[in-house]
């Protein structure tokens, strides 16, 4: 059935020429095509593939990462946030105790300075009362005096020294 | 029974070497074994063509099929015989498994029924192709006095034991590496064939014989004829596989920094 035509002898091992360049040409075609346009897209699909999958994990593990960081900013943000709103509250609290005092001082001050003013016009009053008092009273006195004696005292200067030692006597008498 | 005593009558027995080379169809150039490889070359352009022409992350079946051949070849010889380099290697190292495969394969397909590797000229193409891949790559590497003295002198070796391994090294990394690579995969192709014409020329052969006994002894030929064709299916497979995986082994020993 499958007698060789020409009745060539055939060693198996030995290649039939033809059959190694139509090989090597066929071969080479095959590589050519696969290699150009098959198999780079393989690979690059195979990469895609893993970076699907370990990009996705990747990916969510980034988004936790940042999620945490987000989640401890906002906590050092709230604290740091509480810390300030204590503080404010503690100056808020200082400022109102210095005002408090301030206020407080200042009203002590004007008050005693209104007491001091007040004495003081009430002892000018006082002198004045008292320099009036004396004025009347020495008149009064000399006009008693006079009718009691029934003579005016002639010398003004002594009258005054009179009335004015009088008056002395009954002041150091009444502070006695 | 006429009919088969024909058949039989046409049949040569025993099998022959000549069995494996039948007449041109047009001259040297065009016979069954050539035009085979054509068909391999054609399906395999088409099934990666049509597979791949427009390739998505979630596959199809066809894509995923095509995906499955490269990440074998990629991941279980190329990673795993050269490490992370292996991987730029790996489509080369696909297309020829698939290659080989197919071709393989042709030895049980129905009106084919042979491999082209039978015939030693295209296994020493495939090899020839290594063996000048992997001295390329080792002497591109590392120069070509150093490639030679990695190849030939092993490390650590007493002087003169040198003597008798660099002959042995030199025979072994130069001529035994690639002799064995084409010699094997032709002769298991060729020796399958062969078992196949045994079983199945030889029940044939005695379905023909005038002893009921001998008639009767035919079925157990036949039945191993089935069995050996599914054998040669694991071959088929097994010789891509030793193939591409000795391939990438030498060209990983190449590129190597140590012996």
């Amino acid at each position: 059935m499958y007698l060789a035509a020409e009745g060539v002898e055939h060693h198996p091992l030995v290649p039939i020429w033809q059959e190694l360049v139509v090989g090597s040409i066929a071969f080479a075609l095959l590589c050519f095509a696969l290699m150009k346009f098959v198999l780079p897209r393989m690979e690059t699909m195979y990469q895609a593939r893993v970076d699907a999958i370990e990009g996705g994990l990747k990916r969510a593990e980034a988004a936790q990462a940042e999620a945490n960081q987000l989640l401890e900013q906002y906590r050092a943000q709230l604290a740091e946030v509480r810390t300030e709103a204590a503080r404010i509250r503690d100056d808020a609290r200082a400022d109102a105790e210095s005002i408090r005092t301030d206020i407080l001082a200042k009203a002590r001050e004007e008050s005693d300075r209104i007491i001091a003013a007040g004495r003081e016009s009430l002892a000018v009053e006082r002198q004045t009362i008292v320099r009036e008092l004396r004025a009347e009273v020495g008149g009064l006195a000399v006009d008693l005096a006079s009718r009691i004696v029934g003579e005016s005292l002639a010398d003004e200067a002594r009258r005054k020294g009179t009335v004015e030692r009088f008056l002395t006597d009954l002041e150091s008498a009444g502070a006695r | 029974m006429s009919g088969q005593l024909v058949a039989a009558e046409g049949l040569p027995w025993p099998p022959r070497v000549e069995d494996f080379y039948p007449p041109d169809l047009a001259g040297p150039w065009v016979t069954k074994f050539t035009l085979m490889i054509w068909l391999a070359v054609g399906l395999l352009i088409i099934f990666f063509m049509a597979t791949y022409r427009n390739p998505k992350l979630v596959p199809s079946k066809g894509q995923w099929m095509a995906e499955s051949i490269y990440g074998l070849v990629r991941d279980n010889i190329a990673r795993e015989q050269m490490g992370k380099d292996g991987i730029r290697f790996a489509p080369y190292f696909t297309v020829l498994f698939c290659f080989i495969l197919v071709t393989n394969l042709f030895g049980i397909v129905p009106g084919l029924q042979i491999s082209p590797n039978s015939h030693i000229a295209f296994p020493i193409v495939l090899a020839l192709i290594s063996y000048v891949m992997y001295l390329y790559i080792g002497v591109r590497k590392h120069g070509l006095g150093r490639y030679l003295k990695q190849s030939l002198i092993l490390p650590g070796i007493p002087w003169p034991m040198h003597a008798l391994l660099i002959p042995i090294e030199f025979l072994q990394t130069f001529i035994v590496r690639p002799v064995t690579l084409a010699v094997r995969l032709f002769a298991n192709m060729f020796a399958g064939h062969l078992i196949l014409l045994v079983f199945t020329i030889g029940g044939f052969v005695m379905l023909a014989s005038d002893n009921l006994f001998i008639q009767v002894g035919s079925i157990a030929s036949f039945l191993m004829a089935i069995l050996m064709a599914f054998f040669e299916v694991l071959v088929a497979l097994l010789q891509a596989y030793v193939f591409v995986t000795l391939t990438a082994n030498y060209i990983g020993s190449s590129l190597a920094d140590e012996h």
